[in-house]
């Protein structure tokens, strides 16, 4: 299954050099919600560059991802607007409340943490993003709240 | 949409093959080459339609950048939509970008038809219907819920202040972020009718890419990234070097945490930043450029995207545009999250798919960049600045700001202040005008502490230095710099140690870990900050040992990796740390010799208590406790075990009777 969605993603990029690594990688994410082992040797294989070294690369960044995100990811800006603002405490309360560090997936599969630097929403202090959705100005006392109301989602979707 | 290559009649000569070189000056002044009135008439009611202003219905616009929707913007967009149809009104909806008040969001504008358009503050989604049922239905605009009102035809609404007059937008100087948040930004001819591509259009047909170079260093525009290196000099050294091929780069890789000018320009303004994109490659002989943006932008991806499309379909970017001989196709990178990637020789390794680590420099970009071929990098509000030279001139340019640092610089303030946002201001405005003038000064009463400027690479600023007038010298010579323009406030209930450690700890992750004054020497630093913030109940004694030799060495260590980096930002890494050793050194010492921290940030130098007579023993406390550290027994006063307290504060958060106290 996984495969197809790369070979999909790959067949976009006939003849790619090592320039439209970074792109291909970004969209197999995309497709898949993360890369898997395998998605990674088929990509090295494509382009003619060893697996290490995609691996190196996609670990530079922050934004590859190595395991599944859950159903519902939330991420967390830590930037310096919302560090002013609390959005330690933010974490540690999130973190508490998930029960995972950052980075990680609860075994359910339900939530999923990821810490980013900035969103770019600073006037509206501290920021998180449940599955894209952002939420301002929230407080540690919000958070409960806001995960008991996808944990409602999920149940009502089943 | 009339295209700009569609021939208006049968007098109009052009075609793909052969477009007009004055088309853009034909579509919004013409016709140039002909006179036919029918002609001349169909453009007037074109550029009506594109105003507005033969509409007989209302128009409400929507502030829809990133920082409206997360205030709140798609629910209120719902309600309006309900709110019309639920009285089958006839409205246009417009989505515009960000208009830089970030504090009011979400801003909703309205205009009646022949009355000025009005802009709305806070309309949350509950307060649509009170909104609509007075402006669209009684025709009255609630003045306390105005924010102010724009210069334009018919007869001004009473009680509510004009844009020039309000005392947020009064004392800016408002070139790049023009249109942003009065414009759609995704509609090309509103831009043109406005004046978009001429500066492009008018540089094609009558300078020299060599003419171009010079009026922009003429103009004395310098790189809005955080360099300050004159971008016309730059420039020149790309158009002198010889080569087959030759590349623009536009840095929308905004990864200052605190910083956001670059992300409301591209969703406000798209065209604008094309088009300063498109004279930058004219002039150094480009014909391939390309936008790296942050994948965390998502809504200014699509925005750039529809209008490069945009742009691309009228034969404002392709080949041969405007019969000039001249092709540029620009392209989209998408940044995968890497701070280091701001630096100009690690954004080149990125965009050519290796780890973005940076590279000795000389060779510079100019003469050796991407592909190993000329590069000239710009960062997005350097290359929004361009059209307007060109259009208005170096002169124009020079009219604002000060002699060594020309123009404007768009700041983002936010942290403790009331009026969080973006502004514009001339150079060599006041630090105090911005903060307690634009920015409202500090809310719920707190006293100013210090601002910190130019984000993880720069330094903070003090109470008492607020009357420094900011360019690119003076804050150099302060010991700041400017940086990206990100002022985040802080008052008095913040940690200016923690606000250290806050950027070391930011600072150590995002080394790419090339040279080893940045990737041991942040880690070293951040340890160092990490023990003095730590109490005892945590330390063993050869970690309180280790905690004195880490402070004696702290200065020390902070200048040999400013002198040893490979790149700007191992550089500047320590500037943070350096700046608040500076000005704040009565906080180190108390977080160091009294293991105290004064502003209660710092939460292993907290103890929590809980006071006997208003402790109502609810539980409530004991419960949230993670550690269990507090005990007590139903209806009776509970206490916290010391050494179990591991200073989270949850029980502070949750009593209701105000009974915990931390020292």
């Amino acid at each position: 299954m996984g495969e197809c969605k790369v070979t999909t993603v790959l067949k976009r990029y006939p003849g790619a050099g090592r320039d439209k690594l970074i792109p291909i990688l970004q969209e197999v994410q995309e497709e898949e919600g993360y890369l898997q082992r395998e998605a990674v040797v088929m990509i090295g294989r494509h382009l003619g560059v060893p697996t290490s070294q995609i691996f190196g690369v996609a670990t530079f960044y922050n934004q590859f991802r190595f395991e599944p995100v859950g159903r519902f990811h939330v991420q967390i800006c830590r930037g310096t607007a919302c560090h002013v603002k609390g959005s330690a405490k933010l974490l540690e309360t999130l973190k508490r409340e998930v029960g995972v560090e950052p980075g990680r997936t609860t075994r359910d599969g339900l939530f999923s943490i990821e810490v980013v630097a900035c969103i770019g929403a600073c006037g509206l202090a501290p920021v998180i993003s449940i599955n894209g959705e952002f939420h301002a100005r929230v407080t540690p006392e919000e958070i409960p709240v806001l995960l008991d109301s996808c944990r409602k989602k999920a149940q009502e979707v089943g | 949409m009339p295209v700009i290559m569609e021939n208006c009649c049968g007098l109009c000569t052009q075609s793909q093959s052969s477009p007009c070189p004055r088309a853009v000056e034909c579509l919004t002044d013409g016709p140039l080459c002909h006179t036919d009135g029918s002609c001349a008439r169909k453009r007037e009611t074109w550029k009506n339609t594109v105003n507005r202003k033969d509409t007989r219905t209302p128009v409400i616009f929507i502030g829809a950048g990133t920082c409206g929707l997360g205030a709140g913007a798609s629910a209120t967009m719902v309600a309006i939509r309900e709110f019309l149809a639920a009285r089958s009104l006839n409205c246009t909806m417009v989505e515009v970008g960000c208009i830089g008040l970030c504090a009011v969001e979400p801003i909703v504008d309205i205009e009646l038809p022949g009355r000025p358009r009005v802009s709305f503050r806070e309309v949350t989604h509950d307060r649509v219907g009170v909104l609509l049922e007075s402006m669209l239905v009684r025709g009255e605009a609630p003045a306390e819920m105005a924010l102010c009102q724009f210069p334009g035809s018919g007869e001004p609404w009473s009680g509510i202040p004009l844009f020039d007059e309000h005392p947020f937008f009064a004392p800016q100087t408002r070139w790049v972020l023009e249109n942003c948040g009065i414009m759609d930004p995704v509609s090309l001819d509103e831009y043109m009718v406005a004046g978009g591509y001429r500066a492009f259009s008018t540089a094609l047909r009558t300078l020299t890419p060599e003419q171009v170079c010079s009026t922009v260093e003429e103009s004395g525009l310098r790189g809005r990234g955080g360099g300050g290196f004159p971008t016309g000099k730059k420039w020149r050294f790309a158009l002198n070097t010889p080569s087959g091929s030759k590349y623009v780069i536009c840095n929308a890789d905004e990864g200052d945490p605190g910083a956001f000018m670059d992300r409301a320009v591209i969703e406000g303004d798209p065209h604008r930043l094309i088009e300063g994109i498109a004279i930058a490659a004219y002039a150094i002989g480009a014909n391939n450029a390309y936008i790296y943006i942050r994948a965390e932008y998502p809504l200014a991806i699509r925005r750039l995207k529809v209008a490069l499309d945009q742009a691309e379909k009228n034969g404002l970017l392709g080949t041969n545009i405007f019969d000039s001989g001249f092709d540029l196709n620009i392209m989209i990178k998408m940044g995968a999250g890497a701070f280091v990637c701001g630096e100009e020789t690690a954004l080149i390794q990125s965009i050519e798919g290796h780890r973005g680590m940076p590279s000795p420099k000389p060779p510079f970009p100019a003469i050796s960049g991407l592909f190993g071929k000329p590069t000239v990098i710009n960062n997005v509000e350097t290359l929004a600045n361009v059209p307007g030279i060109i259009r208005s001139g170096a002169d124009w340019f020079r009219s604002r700001g000060t002699p060594n640092s020309p123009g404007t610089k768009v700041f983002a303030l936010s942290g403790k202040i009331s009026n969080t946002g973006l502004i514009e201001v001339a150079m060599g405005t006041s630090l105090d005008e911005i903060l307690f003038g634009m920015g409202g000064g500090i809310p719920n009463g707190r006293a100013f502490k210090a601002v910190q400027i130019g984000g993880p690479s720069g330094g903070c600023i003090p109470a008492g230095h607020t009357d420094l007038l900011i360019d690119y010298e003076s804050l150099g010579a302060f010991g700041a710099m400017m940086g990206s323009g990100g002022l985040v406030v802080m008052d008095e209930d913040t940690c200016m140690v923690d606000v250290a450690k806050f950027f070391m700890d930011f600072i150590q992750r995002e080394s790419c870990g090339k040279c080893i004054p940045c990737r041991e020497g942040t880690r070293r630093m951040l340890e160092i900050l990490r023990a003095i913030t730590r109490g005892y109940r945590d330390e063993t004694p050869e970690q309180s040992l280790e905690r004195f030799r880490g402070i004696v060495n702290l200065e020390r260590l902070g200048q040999v990796i400013k002198k040893t980096s490979l790149c700007g930002l191992g550089q500047t890494a320590p500037n943070p740390v350096l700046s608040t050793l500076r000005w704040f050194k009565d906080e180190y010492e108390a977080h160091i010799f009294e293991r105290r921290c004064p502003a209660g940030v710092c939460t292993g130098l907290l103890t929590y208590s809980i006071d006997e007579d208003k402790c109502r023993g609810c539980t409530l406390c004991a419960r949230k406790c993670p550690s269990n550290a507090i005990k007590g027994a139903r209806k009776s006063p509970h206490y916290i075990v010391a050494q179990e307290c591991i200073g989270c504060g949850a029980c502070l958060e949750v009593c209701p009777f105000g009974a915990v106290k931390v020292q």
